[in-house]
């Protein structure tokens, strides 16, 4: 760059480096210019209007979407533009619905902050806002659209971060509207419940959902026992509520207080972290004798297993069979504790404190309940427990440190750094290093799977042998990484995903912050926290060997696959049933399904179904055979796919359909 | 595959058309179509083969037969008013409001005795004399059509008839004879400027997108009119479709595109029909393809239909619908010519940009620079509308004044029922909901992109409507804001929240409700919205507001601090009453009321009921003895 290269803001001469823009290099002269829609790691959007300057001979420009010359005169503040700003908030007002004490965002909300800084005492237009029902659908998420001001930030992120595209605008005009597609609620669509587009919000149209008010209540409730568990990336943010700096460790403050509220126990999410770094460690690398297929996909992060879930079902044999750390702790915890606390399994409730939104999803998925009872209850947020505190009166900052309940208190700096991006990646590095090689590691750390980027590679040398680890955050960066997984193009053993810019830390459950720094703050704590740690390696904690003993067995036990492992299945169709054909009373002797998707619709499947009502009616079958017309049994290159009684053909025929079902009507009466 | 010889074509067509010895042109254009032009056209058919003259609709070199008819249709001829429009070649005689009925008179009359209809030609209001046709009537004699002159008199699906006008000789002097860098200069020395609203120099615009090094390009013709009232590009797609892809063949070779698209409103499906088939045709005839003119250059054109927003007129908005995404702007830089289609450098056009550019080539940039002004060479069209006599599409040179295209071109002001009203003009609304009034003040003004600028106006797209003294101003300002209202795109916070609340204020105005601080705001915001807007749409969305605040402020004042309005239109704001000396109390009115709000004894004077009277206007309307005001 050319050090000549100078414009002037405000008077002031300033530097022209790499800016992209004009904002960026105001904010480099300290002159916080507002803006609802400029974030550095999206596209540049240009619709909240509060960033214009006065560039001279040019008149008004917006800053964001300026690019910066030399000699350029720039005036961040004039008496047209402030005015200009006071009316484009007075108008965003105007169509907010103001309920703002009673709003969840209100501490922390962007318009509210704004119109005080412009110091607008009134709105002098009419109030707009339509009243229009809140979206209480998802478990993760609340939308609010009469509190929305249409940055579109939440588009952006959902589609250019999370390459998803769960959100969009629809109708024009002063109707124009952020909605889902199709105008479903939240729960109906592809969300994968990461939380990112909330996290983004400045206003609470989109805020994580509470379940405070529901835990209370248990906590209240004298029957129950309360336990708690809480994820590593809480404790490097949680403070920040209570005006600490970000990455400042509060684990012992947390652990008081959660006690100070009435939790029974208070367990370490790091424990079954360290558990998960030994049952994957082993399941990769029995992999990598050829068990199963590679690269292995890690499976800790909710938003992303729901996301491969949905569109790379091909790819879930390759994502690791083991349960997040969070199902890890619940079901070892409603295993082993009801006995110890002599309450009834129903009685126990695992709360966890999570940094994350999905987490809320992930504890109500069906495979994660034993009897109707899920292994975790509830699932807070950061700033829910935040919230908790507050209500309470407890004086955070004054709070004497205490520490966690054991076993499941203790972990090891392994499972501390699952917090970041990357530190699953290097736990099971430090285990898989001193497994494979055979002798122990003087420094644990693998700095190489450390970073910012949204992609990194990591290479390491593992028994002779070059080992390759793929690191991604953020979704669309692991959409092109599934890519290549299904093209056959990637040659990693390793992939690590999480749904969050960052990692857990950037979570959307995490403190809405102010600090543009405060995610990278929250990840040095995490690896400070590390240091700080007696122990680093997941196989160095003792009491986890306690768990195997006592309950677990060996890695990869029939007990362990019980309670730490899982399934996967696809969600790439609608859920929604098929059209039923011919309805066969409430218990029919045989049930056919014949796929109309695409591919099997356009191998003939429509007459096939014809073809094969015609035979049930020709064979007076209509009372026993139920036929149902179906969407996509996903092998669609060996359509049309009927299901006779569940058992699937391929490549169906009249004639292979005619015969299964007598045969499974001859075979129905004969049982009879 | 080989490009069609054009010479060969040309005399091939020459020779088929000199069996002809007489045409009946039948308009095809939108407003003749709906006033039944394609019954009068199968009716001549008919009628002609009737008398005995033989008679074809379509030329075929094959068919030697001497002294054949030949009836054809062609696009808009722009003289709307008077359609279905009938030309009768070589006489050139213009029938006007031609029915089905009166066809067998001027076969009998006109074709087999060559006698014109009298009762059928145009009467100068001026005179009252008949006018033969486009040589003697007014409406034509004073304009320029230039872009549109083919547009009444070919065949639009006809790519032989085209060409037999010296059509596609430009492309294939682009592509043959001249450099990239020859023909963004030549454009550029023309002085054209873009036709659809904007006035940026066209040849600017290409060199800013010749000069990227990007190997693939593209070129877009911008057929999205969207202005209330306009049709100047619907006419030039559907009458001369061959005249805008010969233009972006030019436009391709100038900036280096091999691929390019038509971006048509879907509510043109005429258009739609007639570009494609044209690109077919061209297609076929080896004009476009993969080697123009054994230039070893490729030009492919796709027609995207677009589905009806106005927004997606302007350039960023248009390329994301093509794009496939939801049509909204997005902030310039970065501009089309460095990153637009699929992040290519692209060229934006309008249809009459387009279609002009062949033109400018035949004639050359500085014959082309003797038409209109310094700063704005050339011709413009405009679409007439409103309390005018003479209605419908036409075509000056920049420079020309309202006085010569409302008087002279458009026949003179009109009252709400049609008759001239010589002292009736108040006011036109030029450039659509973007552009700005113009006032008596400004008839003389010669008319250009940048003088109109000067007085709060723009040329715009070309919409000119036409207001007599009964138009409510801040009606028309109302009007315009609820369309800019509905068609904002919603991205932007002061195009999409300002323009309703602008509107909003405009409604408490004209209903009543308005008061000190209304104006005082209204003008801030509007001022906010034109400066902070992120597009174009947003910026020029306050112009009506701001140029009838300027130009009529007292008209405004009127209706917030008397609580009337004027021009009488604004009816929360009537308040009807009966002048008792002018009553006779005949009863009818009170017969009329539909609420019942007016009461009285025969033969005394009546009165209205205030709080029961809605202000209809039926009893103003029905008195005989002008006893009512106020509503």
């Amino acid at each position: 760059m050319n050090d000549a290269k100078t414009l002037t803001i405000d008077g002031r001469i300033v530097k022209i480096e790499n800016e992209r823009n004009l904002l960026e290099l105001v904010r480099k002269a300290d002159i916080d210019l507002p803006t609802f829609c400029y974030h550095s790691d999206l596209s540049v959007y240009g619709a909240c209007r509060l960033c214009l300057v006065q560039v001279e001979g040019r008149g008004i420009q917006p800053a964001c979407s300026t690019p910066p010359e030399a000699g350029m005169k720039v005036k961040t503040t004039t008496e047209e533009i402030r005015e200009i700003r006071k009316i484009s908030v007075e108008l965003l007002l105007a169509n907010h619905n103001s309920s703002c004490p009673t709003c969840s965002k209100s501490a922390s909300c962007q318009l509210q902050s704004l119109a005080r800084r412009l110091g607008i005492e009134k709105v002098r237009f009419k109030p707009t806002v339509r009243e229009e029902p809140v979206d209480r659908s998802s478990p993760s998420l609340v939308r609010d659209p009469s509190k929305c001001i249409l940055c579109g930030d939440c588009v952006r992120v959902c589609s250019e971060i999370q390459g998803i595209g769960a959100i969009d605008f629809v109708h024009r005009g002063s109707k124009a509207a952020v909605v889902p597609a199709f105008g479903k609620n939240l729960e109906e669509v592809e969300c994968v419940n990461c939380g990112q587009c909330a996290a983004i919000c400045p206003t609470g149209a989109l805020t994580p959902k509470s379940d405070v008010a529901a835990i209370w209540k248990e906590l209240d409730n004298p029957k129950k026992k309360v336990v708690a568990q809480i994820a590593p990336a809480v404790r490097v943010a949680l403070g920040e509520h209570f005006g600490k700096e970000a990455g400042m460790l509060s684990t012992g403050q947390m652990v008081a207080a959660l006690r100070a509220l009435g939790f029974d126990k208070v367990y370490d999410t790091s424990f079954t972290a360290d558990l998960t770094i030994v049952e994957e460690t082993e399941e990769f690398l029995r992999r990598t004798k050829g068990e199963a297929p590679l690269p292995l996909f890690t499976s800790c992060c909710p938003g992303w297993v729901k996301f491969a879930e949905q569109y790379y079902p091909e790819l879930l044999p390759n994502l690791s069979s083991c349960r997040s750390p969070q199902q890890m702790l619940g079901s070892l915890a409603k295993n082993n504790l009801p006995a110890q606390l002599g309450v009834d399994r129903k009685d126990m409730i695992m709360v966890s404190i999570m940094p994350c939104t999905a987490k809320k999803f992930e504890a109500r998925r069906p495979e994660f309940a034993v009897d109707g009872v899920p292994d975790v209850d509830y699932v807070m947020t950061t700033q829910e427990l935040a919230h908790m505190i507050e209500q309470s009166g407890i004086q955070f900052d004054k709070l004497e440190p205490a520490s966690m309940d054991m076993p499941m208190g203790f972990k090891t700096g392994a499972g501390i750094i699952f917090g970041n991006s990357g530190g699953v990646s290097e736990a099971v590095l430090r285990y898989a290093a001193e497994k494979v090689n055979g002798v122990k590691l003087d420094n644990p750390d693998f700095i190489e799977a450390r970073g910012n980027d949204s992609r990194r590679e990591v290479t390491v040398t593992l028994g002779g042998k070059p080992l390759k680890l793929i690191i991604v955050n953020g979704l669309k960066a692991a959409r092109t990484l599934a890519d290549e997984v299904r093209a056959g193009t990637c040659d990693a053993s390793f992939i690590e995903v999480m749904a969050c810019p960052g990692g857990c830390v950037g979570g959307a459950g995490q403190p809405v912050s102010r600090d543009p720094l405060a995610r990278s703050k929250r990840t040095r704590g995490l690896y400070d926290a590390d240091k700080m740690l007696e122990l680093h390696k997941s196989q160095d904690n003792h009491l986890v060997a306690q768990a195997y003993s006592e309950t677990l067995g060996e890695p990869g036990s029939h007990k362990a696959h019980e309670l730490l492992h899982t399934h996967y299945h696809s969600r790439r169709r609608m859920d929604t049933g098929g059209v039923t054909l011919n309805e066969a009373g409430d218990t029919p002797k045989v049930s056919v399904q014949v796929c109309v998707g695409t591919s099997c619709y356009l191998r003939g499947s429509q007459q096939l179904l014809q073809s094969v009502l015609k035979h049930i009616e020709d064979q007076q079958l209509k009372a026993d055979v139920s036929v149902e017309a179906t969407f996509c049994f996903e092998k669609c290159d060996r359509g049309p796919t009927v299901s006779v009684n569940d058992k699937v053909l391929h490549k169906c025929t009249h004639k292979k359909a005619c015969d299964a079902i007598d045969k499974a009507m001859v075979g129905a009466l004969q049982t009879a | 595959m080989t490009t069609i010889d054009l010479k060969q074509t040309r005399e091939t067509y020459e020779a088929a058309n000199r069996t002809v010895t007489r045409r009946v042109i039948i308009c095809a254009g939108t407003g003749c179509m709906a006033n039944g032009a394609m019954k009068v056209y199968a009716r001549f058919v008919e009628a002609i083969a009737k008398a005995g003259i033989p008679v074809i609709t379509e030329l075929k070199a094959e068919d030697t037969k001497p002294n054949k008819t030949l009836v054809s249709s062609s696009g808009c001829q722009g003289f709307c008013q008077m359609g279905p429009l009938v030309t009768l070649l070589p006489e050139n005689i213009l029938y006007t409001r031609v029915t089905p009925a009166d066809v067998d008179e001027i076969v009998t009359s006109s074709l087999v005795n060559s006698q014109p209809v009298d009762r059928l030609l145009y009467k100068d209001p001026a005179n009252g004399k008949s006018c033969r046709g486009t040589d003697d009537i007014p409406f034509y004699t004073r304009q320029a059509r230039a872009t549109l002159k083919a547009c009444g008199a070919l065949d639009p699906e006809d790519l032989s008839e085209y060409i037999a006008q010296g059509g596609y000789e430009m492309a294939q002097k682009a592509y043959a004879q001249l450099s990239a860098k020859l023909l963004c200069d030549e454009i550029l020395a023309s002085g054209l400027r873009g036709r659809g609203g904007g006035g940026f120099p066209t040849g600017r615009k290409w060199e800013l997108t010749r000069v990227q090094p990007e190997p693939k390009k593209y070129v877009i013709c911008n057929g999205d009119e969207g202005d209330p009232g306009a049709f100047m590009d619907r006419s030039v797609m559907e009458g001369n479709p061959h005249s805008v892809i010969e233009g972006m063949m030019i436009t391709a070779r100038a900036i280096g595109a091999d691929e390019g698209y038509i971006y048509v409103r879907a509510e043109y499906p005429l258009a739609v029909k007639r570009m494609r088939k044209a690109i077919a045709d061209a297609e076929q005839a080896g004009l476009l393809g993969t080697n123009l003119f054994e230039s070893g250059q490729a030009l492919s054109l796709h027609v995207m239909e677009g589905a009806g927003a106005f927004v997606c007129g302007e350039e960023t908005a248009l390329i994301a619908s093509i794009e496939g995404k939801r049509g909204m702007p997005s902030p310039k830089p970065p501009f089309p010519a460095q990153s637009g289609l699929w992040g290519k450098p692209t060229v934006i056009n309008n249809v009459e940009t387009l279609a002009t550019i062949p033109l400018i080539l035949a004639a050359g940039a500085t014959e082309y620079r003797k038409l209109g002004t310094k700063t704005s060479p050339g011709t413009k069209t405009f679409a007439l509308t409103g309390h005018v006599a003479n209605t419908g599409l036409i075509e000056v040179p920049f420079g020309s004044t309202l006085r010569e295209i409302i008087f002279n071109i458009g026949g003179g002001v009109t009252r709400q029922d049609g008759s001239q009203d010589p002292n009736g003009f108040k006011a036109v609304q030029i450039g659509g909901p973007s552009g700005g009034c113009l006032t008596r003040d400004h008839l003389d003004l010669p008319m250009d992109f940048d003088s109109l600028k000067t007085v709060g106006a723009m040329v715009g797209s070309g919409g000119l409507v036409v207001m007599n003294q009964k138009t409510c101003m801040v009606r028309i300002a109302r009007f315009f804001m609820q369309f800019t209202q509905n068609e904002s795109c919603g991205k932007c916070v002061l195009c999409r929240e300002g323009t309703r609340q602008m509107l909003s204020m405009l409604d408490d105005i004209t209903e009543g409700r308005a008061d000190a601080g209304t104006l005082e705001l209204l003008e801030k915001l509007a001022n906010a919205v034109q400066k902070g807007s992120l597009c174009g749409l947003g910026k020029t969305a306050p112009s009506p507001v701001l140029s009838t605040l300027r130009h009529f402020r007292a008209e405004y004042e009127a209706h917030v601090h008397g609580k009337t309005c004027p021009a009488g239109e604004c009816k929360a704001l009537a308040r009807p009453e009966i002048i008792p000396a002018n009553c006779k109390g005949c009863t009818a009115c009170v017969k009329k009321c539909p609420v019942g709000a007016i009461t009285g004894e025969r033969k005394l004077p009546h009165t209205i009921n205030a709080s029961l009277c809605i202000k209809c206007g039926v009893c103003a309307q029905t008195c005989k003895f002008n006893a009512i005001t106020g509503v």
